[in-house]
């Protein structure tokens, strides 16, 4: 089963399905631990947050016209709010988790937002 | 060097495929000689960036992906002891201190080995590898000096030549290169890349067979 990419109505369908639902979330923007071992002059900045709990009452995606990346933003029946810039690709898991990934030009993950009722693995 | 002469050796690594680019060719004249080797992997490297393009891996599969790969580069390289730490990609700097280094104690008390292959500390450049070679340098540090095994480090900073001058423990791989591309492709999700560059009848694979095909190149390192 390969990802698919991006497109915009069905992952908009899976994203819906999530809502006020309690579910946990993986958070990623990677520039790898190489970035500036490679090149001197990257500034490497990154993130990841794994098995975050949350309930979201509104899921968006937008972007892909003009530019390749999506944008996901995720309102939380808190006010607050989780967004991911740079996502290209999706496929539904065998756990029935929601993974949307953003791979570079070389193809390296970028980016990263999934989405499950049950936790990821530890 | 003999490399009859080791009772047993411990290779300590962060991430399935940091034993296959520098050491792998290493590992096999051990065990050509019969010298006992356990690869101790600390993850799963289940944070790489590389899935494969177009992908055929993800996040969440990953994990099993490079389960399979490095047990597969371990039957390649004959070792018979692998042993699959479990922790997080990313996260061993993070860990309680001395966690580490307790799960190092534990398996030199376990195997007695005579020489330990791992990263060189300040030199390693990601911070796993770091945290797994100060983790071995601290639990050496505890032991009498005349029971602790001999370090045998490989560091690749850009400022390694500079600060630490040639590596004085060399190992001509000749012999061994087949299979150490073997041990490489078993990575398939991460050295795609690599295995064209080496392949390739062009200066970029003259390079790369020069720089992973002839010698590896380590450190030994003494603690005061
Ligand atoms: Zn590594």
């Amino acid at each position: 089963m390969e990802m698919k990419k991006i497109v915009k109505q069905d992952v908009q369908k899976v994203l819906t399905g999530f809502e006020n639902t309690p579910v946990y979330l993986h958070v990623e923007i990677t520039s790898g631990m190489y970035a500036s071992h490679l090149d001197d002059n990257v500034f490497n900045a990154g993130t990841f947050l794994r098995n975050i709990q949350v309930e979201f009452i509104h899921a968006t995606i937008r972007g892909g016209n003009r530019s390749k990346e999506h944008r996901v933003g995720l309102k939380l029946d808190n006010g607050g709010w989780v967004y991911v810039l740079g996502l290209t690709h999706y496929i539904e898991g065998e756990n029935g988790e929601f993974i949307m990934h953003g791979f570079n030009a070389e193809g390296k993950l970028a980016s990263a937002l999934e989405i499950s009722t049950q936790p990821f693995f530890k | 060097m003999d490399f009859s002469q080791e009772n047993h050796v411990l290779v300590v690594f962060p991430h399935p495929d940091d034993e296959a680019f520098g050491v792998s060719g290493t590992i096999m004249k051990y065990r050509e000689k019969k010298v006992p080797v356990t690869y101790a992997c600390l993850t799963f490297g289940d944070m790489g960036r590389n899935l494969g393009y177009p992908p055929f891996a993800t996040r969440e599969s990953l994990h099993s992906i490079r389960k399979a790969e490095v047990e597969e580069s371990a039957r390649i390289m004959g070792i018979d002891d692998l042993r699959l730490l479990g922790f997080r990609d990313k996260t061993l700097e993070f860990e309680e201190h001395g966690k580490l280094k307790g799960v190092i104690t534990d398996l030199i008390e376990e195997l007695q080995p005579t020489r330990i292959i791992t990263f060189y500390p300040g030199y390693s450049v990601h911070p796993d590898h770091e945290a797994t070679a100060d983790a071995v340098i601290e639990s050496l540090a505890d032991m009498p000096k005349d029971k602790r095994p001999a370090l045998q480090l490989v560091a690749f900073d850009n400022r390694t030549f500079d600060d630490l001058g040639e590596p004085d423990i060399v190992i001509d791989i000749d012999g061994f290169t087949d299979r150490k591309l073997d041990v490489m492709a078993a990575h398939r999700s991460q050295t795609g890349k690599l295995l064209e560059d080496l392949a390739a009848d062009t200066q970029q694979g003259d390079d790369a067979r020069n720089r992973w095909m002839r010698y590896e190149n380590f450190y030994s390192y003494e603690i005061d």
